[in-house]
């Protein structure tokens, strides 16, 4: 019996430790030397705190501040201990609402604007945690953000622009606005509101 | 779909290209015990290991002393994988403190990744140790996919050998297949990974201060932990106000990689490859998506070399491409056509260079829509599972894609080792089939198909359909199974035919709104994965021994040659219509239906 095992049990844990152990302490160990940064989580430090990280987004909601994607993690928007998406299908009534109460608080908080709603600012993100939104997305909240800050419209357009991370190497994926830089960046600018 | 995003499938599918010839090659050596000089320096450790296990790396096994191999080795990682997540509260490595997972979750997660499933009921991020993650699940990320990989290397022996009754020694397989080739594309791909964002440490989850107070309804709970309802059944919540955000961390880099390299597909934190802290950069998600390519891809090249025709392995690749370029189509087409239902309520969809529009739900703004249909395409026609976008919110025929992908029987690149065998289980049954046209025996690269062949093949075959339909059929009539659905209508019903699709093709993905954490979830769909993984490797295997003995007839004129464009559509045309005529009435109950409703509501 043992001369038929011992292959099997000898293998497993010999491999176990070579690729659950050493593997993962390799990577580690080498990630922490050449990109701590990185590896730890991408954190902004703001007075040597961090406030956040560059991947991981957080709620807006008040509207001096440019809005994320919608977050349907739960209890609370954006919380990091529970990414998820609403897994809501396309024909669902809930989701159709759900669009419909975003739009109408959009409206709400900027009743001058009439143009449509670009769609990633009024759908759930796939991780809850999105950090970013589209130029479009942004770009629509501009006329807002100036008005509640009582900054010119140039000025908030301008940071928009710079804001935006075109595809990467001009290629791959789309272009997308970081929205916790973006609203850290106004706070320089003027006092949060 | 615009320039851009057909140049970036262009891309993606040429560096694949570039790449199967040397990888294939260089693994074709690696399992003929030809290790090129880079890699000669592992070999006394290697040696080393044989000895320490008691393996002659030189006395091949019968198939069925290899199968018996698998099964040991499979089910000491079922006792393992479920041990470790029940005792994960005693062991080190668990900074957040998790307590012991229950039983029917650890069972499930237990043969979900022996079986390179990867299935996930649990969130990674509140409910794994490191250790877990790490010791439990990564290993098995590299032993299943090891293991596909022995299993496929048989079954070419099977056709390259003629009047032996050996088809090699699984440990040396697997050992080769780990060492020589999983283990160095990880480490290179981890550190890749982490460069661009993918966190890699054994911190504790920091807390920070987030910019703006967040307000939420809290549901409120009871002593036991259960959650408050009043009087009309509504769960009652508080106004609670937060300006805290808990990030999660962990060894995630170098998971993610053996994940996609292995077509794994089980993510470290409940979003999978749609969490920013798995995939935050486009091209991280770019090469996640070669990653899971590759290997299927170039054993199909390995396959060529060691049969001594690289055409037929090319032959065999071109097929795959020829039938992931029409999915693909069909994915991309509905996800940027977007949600009827959104237009009306003043939402634009339009795709232009300041949006990339389309059905957005569930879909990441780095990836957009054409990474996330690629990327949702490619992980169900490979057995990977791994998601970069939540496919219950795509649209019917978006979702549509992925579901008939798993239900093919993952055989268009296919996960790491079973696509290849699964394909070529498909090429047999294709010469079978024009055998019975021409009325001559059939034969595949010089060996007669005889009816033990056919039986083993069709065996193959007809299992997956079996779980899938008699699963979803018992799941849809049973209250514990329709109390999972989160989505009403066709919805819900395509929502438990893809999880019973998912787990018996070894796939994962999923409809995630099911609540599939259950006991009957755990229980039904860990026995489909185990019969799915198990009961194929089983007479793939047997053919393989069968194949081995056979004596090789040379080439004639009555020879089908199976390296031609006619073989590949013939090849094309099987896999279709089999897969057509076994699922085509249960995709007509669920996402055809919810076409048909959406688009007639508009």
């Amino acid at each position: 019996m043992w001369k038929e095992l011992r292959p099997a049990v000898v293998s497993f844990l010999v491999l176990s430790v070579i690729t659950g152990l050493l593997y993962p302490g390799l990577v580690t160990g080498l990630a922490q030397a050449l990109f701590p940064g990185q590896a730890s989580g991408s954190l902004i430090f703001k007075k040597g705190r961090p406030v956040g990280s560059e991947w991981i987004g957080q709620s807006f909601a008040k509207p001096g501040y440019f809005w994320g994607r919608p977050s349907a993690t739960g209890p609370m928007p954006y919380n990091g201990l529970a990414s998820s998406g609403s897994n809501l299908g396309p024909t669902n009534p809930a989701l159709i609402d759900a669009v419909k109460a975003r739009v109408q608080a959009l409206r709400a908080t900027d009743p001058g604007n009439t143009r449509p709603v670009p769609v990633d600012l009024v759908t759930a993100s796939a991780s809850g945690l999105d950090p970013q939104i589209s130029p479009a997305a942004a770009d629509y909240q501009i006329a807002r953000v100036a008005r509640v800050r009582g900054l010119k419209t140039d000025q908030v357009q301008a940071l928009v622009t710079q804001s935006i991370e075109g595809r990467q190497f001009g290629v791959l994926g789309e272009a997308r606005v970081n929205v916790l830089k973006l609203n850290l960046a106004l706070d320089e600018l003027t006092h949060a509101p | 779909m615009t320039l851009n995003g057909l140049f970036q499938i262009v891309l993606l599918l040429g560096v694949l290209f570039l790449l199967v010839k040397p990888l294939g090659g260089y693994m074709a050596r690696i399992y003929e015990g030809n290790l090129p000089s880079f890699m000669r320096w592992l070999s006394p450790l290697e040696h080393l290991f044989y000895r320490m296990c008691g393996v002659n790396p030189g006395q091949e096994m019968r198939w069925t002393s290899y199968s018996l191999g698998i099964l040991w080795f499979s089910l000491l990682g079922v006792l393992t994988v479920y041990a470790l997540q029940r005792l994960q509260g005693f062991l080190p490595l668990n900074p957040q403190g998790l307590a012991a997972v229950t039983p029917d979750s650890s069972f499930d997660t237990a043969l979900s990744f022996v079986t390179n499933t990867n299935w996930q009921g649990y969130a990674g991020e509140s409910t794994l140790s490191y250790l877990t993650q790490m010791f439990a699940l990564a290993v098995q990320n590299f032993f299943s996919a090891a293991t596909g990989m022995a299993v496929v290397v048989a079954l070419i022996r099977g056709f390259a050998r003629h009047s032996v009754e050996t088809i090699g020694n699984f440990w040396v397989d697997m050992t080769r297949s780990t060492l020589y080739i999983l283990l160095p594309l990880s480490l290179v791909l981890a550190l890749v990974l982490v460069s661009q964002g993918v966190v890699q440490n054994f911190s504790p989850y920091p807390v920070i201060q987030t910019v703006e107070t967040t307000s939420y309804d809290n549901p409120s709970l009871d002593a036991a932990g259960n959650p408050v309802k009043d009087a009309a059944g509504n769960p009652v919540t508080v106004k609670t106000t937060t300006q805290e955000q808990t990030l999660p961390m962990g060894p995630v880099a170098s998971q993610e990689a053996i994940k996609e390299l292995g077509t794994n597909g089980g993510g470290f934190f409940n979003a999978n490859s749609a969490h920013p802290y798995e995939n935050p950069t486009p091209l991280t998600n770019f090469l996640e998506m070669l990653a899971i390519l590759l290997i299927p891809a170039a054993l199909c090249i390995t396959f060529g070399t060691m049969v001594g025709d690289i055409r037929q392995g090319w032959t065999l690749l071109a097929t795959m491409t020829l039938v992931f370029v029409i999915m693909l189509a069909v994915a991309e087409y509905a996800e940027t056509s977007g949600n009827p239902a959104f237009t009306s309520l003043g939402v634009n969809q339009q795709v232009s260079s300041l949006q990339s529009g389309g059905n957005m739900e569930g879909k990441e703004t780095r990836f957009g829509i054409v990474n996330s249909a690629l990327f949702a395409t490619l992980t169900t026609t490979t057995s990977c599972g791994a998601v970069n976008a939540m496919h219950d919110s795509f649209t019917p025929l978006g979702g549509l894609v992925p579901l008939a992908n798993i239900q093919l029987g993952e055989v268009i690149f296919g996960g790491v080792g079973s696509g290849l065998y699964g394909m070529l289980i498909y090429a047999v049954i294709a010469v079978f089939i024009a055998g019975l046209m021409i009325g001559r025996t059939p034969e595949y690269l010089g060996k007669k198909i005889e009816a033990f062949d056919i039986k083993m093949a069709s065996l193959t075959i007809l299992i997956p359909p079996l779980l899938i339909l008699v699963g979803t059929a018992a799941a849809v009539m049973m209250e514990a199974g329709k109390s999972g659905v989160a989505n009403p209508g066709a919805h819900g019903f395509s929502e438990i035919l893809y999880a019973f699709s998912s787990a018996a093709g070894n796939n994962g993905s999923a409809f995630a709104g099911l609540s599939a954490n259950t006991p009957f979830y755990n229980l039904a769909l860990g026995l489909v994965m185990f019969f799915g993984r198990f009961w194929l490797i089983l007479p793939v295997l047997a053919l393989a021994g069968s194949l081995a003995g056979k004596k090789r007839i040379p080439v004639g004129a009555g020879t089908l040659p199976t390296h031609t464009p006619l073989f590949v559509l013939l090849l094309m045309g099987t896999v279709l219509l089999v897969g057509a005529l076994t699922f085509v009435p249960s995709l007509g109950l669920g996402p055809i239906v919810e076409h048909l409703t959406m688009v007639g509501a508009h």
